[in-house]
């Protein structure tokens, strides 16, 4: 019903930098008219929105700005970086349905100020699911994740050279790629392995970037798509995933807690798929740590449990290697705007325009965060 | 620096008797009042059974080390002081699939900061300790068993 029947036919980004200056607001609006104007579509004709609970521009404000008529359909995806697949699969449906039209998903976010930090923002008593953790010194997602990682390399062997290949893989990407943050840094296997600690096991290198920034993606139906001015990225499935007793991100009460909400994404993505791991040729996979990295790859099915760290070695992960992720630098060294410039990665590599091209790139898995309830999506050439 | 310590809410009727216990120095999980399946955190309801009656059962307080991370800075300010210090989730021998997050301190008033990093493994026997933060706030920690 949904298989192929939307498309991503245009996106935009503003500049990713550290303080910018423009508003949230402002920085929303750019992004959406450049999606518009690589779609060669009107704001007057979009009727659909869709961003983040997060996002703190809500949809009139876009609305308004842009000019847009009616909208019919508008969604708010909750948990933080585990949105963002979503957006595009709640758009999806919305259009495939007839419910709406012309979508736009949009995520603007100015993170680069330390004091923008959420885990900073300390408030009198805990009353959530947190007040478990917090209290003893588990502050931050690195340290959360930091668990789940320690954990991991007990019981399968993994090493820091594995994080420090997801690393590596992501960096040299960002080095070829004009518009990253890290595009004139490179990064050596020796310099990570000497950096400091944020929370051992992790590192400095294993921590995604702070950043502001702007992007948006329009969806239409296939229809529509071919008449669009570049060539669609269809919408081939979609899921999002929550497990049994799954705990938002300090996930450490469920039967297997290092099988995250990924699993379920994945199993129903797949399920819905004419497409298996072995067609997908170049993944962007959420990466705010890199440990996240290893346990998409066993989620999504590019190998068994415990199999991810070793999946990682030999440069499998970089362009010319098995399965390139990340291909513009991903949430490690292009910027951090909460997943959402892995989606445009996947549409331009889907494209052939990507800084890091994967020759034949006609199936692209985009994945939303581990460790939070998530989600995914499949794009395909047509 | 108290006050910049995350505190839980401990008058919330759904977990205070788990706090009660902490101030009287009993580590306390809730154990389903229809078919006796055990949980933590707390919350309403049985996943099981779906039954929302429950009683506090104590535990003997031994676990195992499930897993730990040192956190170092940035952190928030009353962690920035003490980083790196030591955080820890342990299984209860009761039940592995019962994991608390805590500390492993060498008594149950010693800073948290205060073991040998070198010295804490996956798998290390642990003891439930108390240590009072404020009049309502007393926070389970572990020592090596």
């Amino acid at each position: 019903m949904l298989k192929d029947a939307t498309a991503i036919v245009g996106i935009g980004e503003t500049v990713f930098a550290k303080n910018l200056e423009p508003s949230e607001l402002e920085l929303a609006c750019q992004a959406v008219k450049a999606a518009l104007d690589d779609a060669g579509i009107q704001p007057s004709e979009v009727d659909a929105l869709s961003s983040y609970t997060m996002e703190e521009t809500l949809e009139f404000e876009v609305a308004r700005n842009l000019g847009m008529g009616d909208l019919t359909f508008f969604s708010q995806v909750g948990y933080g970086g585990g949105a963002g697949c979503a957006t595009i699969g709640h758009l999806a449906m919305a259009v495939a349905t007839g419910v709406a039209n012309v979508a736009v998903a949009w995520r603007s976010r100015k993170r680069s100020d330390p004091r923008k930090r959420v885990w900073a923002q300390v408030s009198p008593r805990v009353t959530d699911h947190w007040k478990y953790s917090r209290p003893w010194g588990l502050i931050r997602p690195v340290d959360e994740v930091a668990m789940f990682w320690r954990r991991y390399m007990h019981e399968y062997g993994a090493t820091r050279d594995h994080l420090a290949n997801v690393a590596l893989a992501c960096r040299r990407h960002a080095n070829r790629n004009p518009r990253a943050f890290m595009h004139r840094r490179p990064l050596t296997r020796d310099e990570y392995m000497r950096a400091r600690w944020i929370c051992e096991p992790l590192c400095l290198f294993d921590n995604c970037l702070e950043s502001d920034g702007a992007l948006a993606v329009v969806i239409v139906r296939a229809e529509r798509a071919k008449d669009c001015r570049q060539p669609p990225a269809y919408i081939h499935a979609w899921s999002q995933g929550l497990t049994r007793q799954h705990q938002n991100m300090t996930n450490y009460h469920s039967d297997n807690p290092l099988q995250g909400a990924a699993w379920a994404a994945a199993r129903n993505l797949w399920r819905q798929a004419d497409l298996r791991p072995g067609d997908v040729k170049v993944a962007q996979l959420y990466d705010a740590f890199t440990p996240l990295i290893p346990f998409c790859l066993e989620a999504y099915g590019f190998c068994g449990p415990g199999e991810g760290a070793a999946f990682t070695e030999g440069g499998a992960l970089e362009l010319g290697g098995r399965l390139p992720i990340n291909t513009a630098g991903g949430s490690l060294s292009e910027a951090y705007i909460h997943g959402m410039n892995l989606i445009t990665e996947g549409v331009r590599q889907i494209r052939g325009t990507s800084t890091a091209q994967v020759p034949n790139a006609d199936v692209c898995l985009v994945t939303s965060a581990y460790v939070v309830p998530t989600s995914a999506v499949l794009l395909r050439k047509g | 620096m108290i006050e910049n310590i995350p505190l839980p809410s401990t008058d919330d009727p759904i977990d205070a008797p788990y706090w009660d216990a902490a101030r009287r120095g009993e580590l306390v999980v809730q154990a389903c009042g229809a078919c006796g399946k055990r949980r933590f955190p707390p919350r309403p309801m049985c996943p099981a059974c779906q039954s929302f009656e429950h009683t506090w059962e104590r535990v003997s307080g031994q676990g195992r080390v499930w897993s730990f991370a040192f956190p170092h800075p940035p952190l928030i300010p009353a962690f920035q002081q003490i980083a790196p210090y030591n955080v820890i989730i342990v299984e209860l021998a009761e039940d592995p699939a019962l994991r608390i997050v805590g500390n492993l301190v060498a008594s149950a008033d010693a800073p948290i900061n205060g073991v040998d990093p070198a010295t804490i493994k996956i798998g290390m026997p642990v003891r439930v300790v108390f240590h009072r933060m404020t009049e309502d706030v007393t926070l389970a920690r572990w020592v090596a068993a």
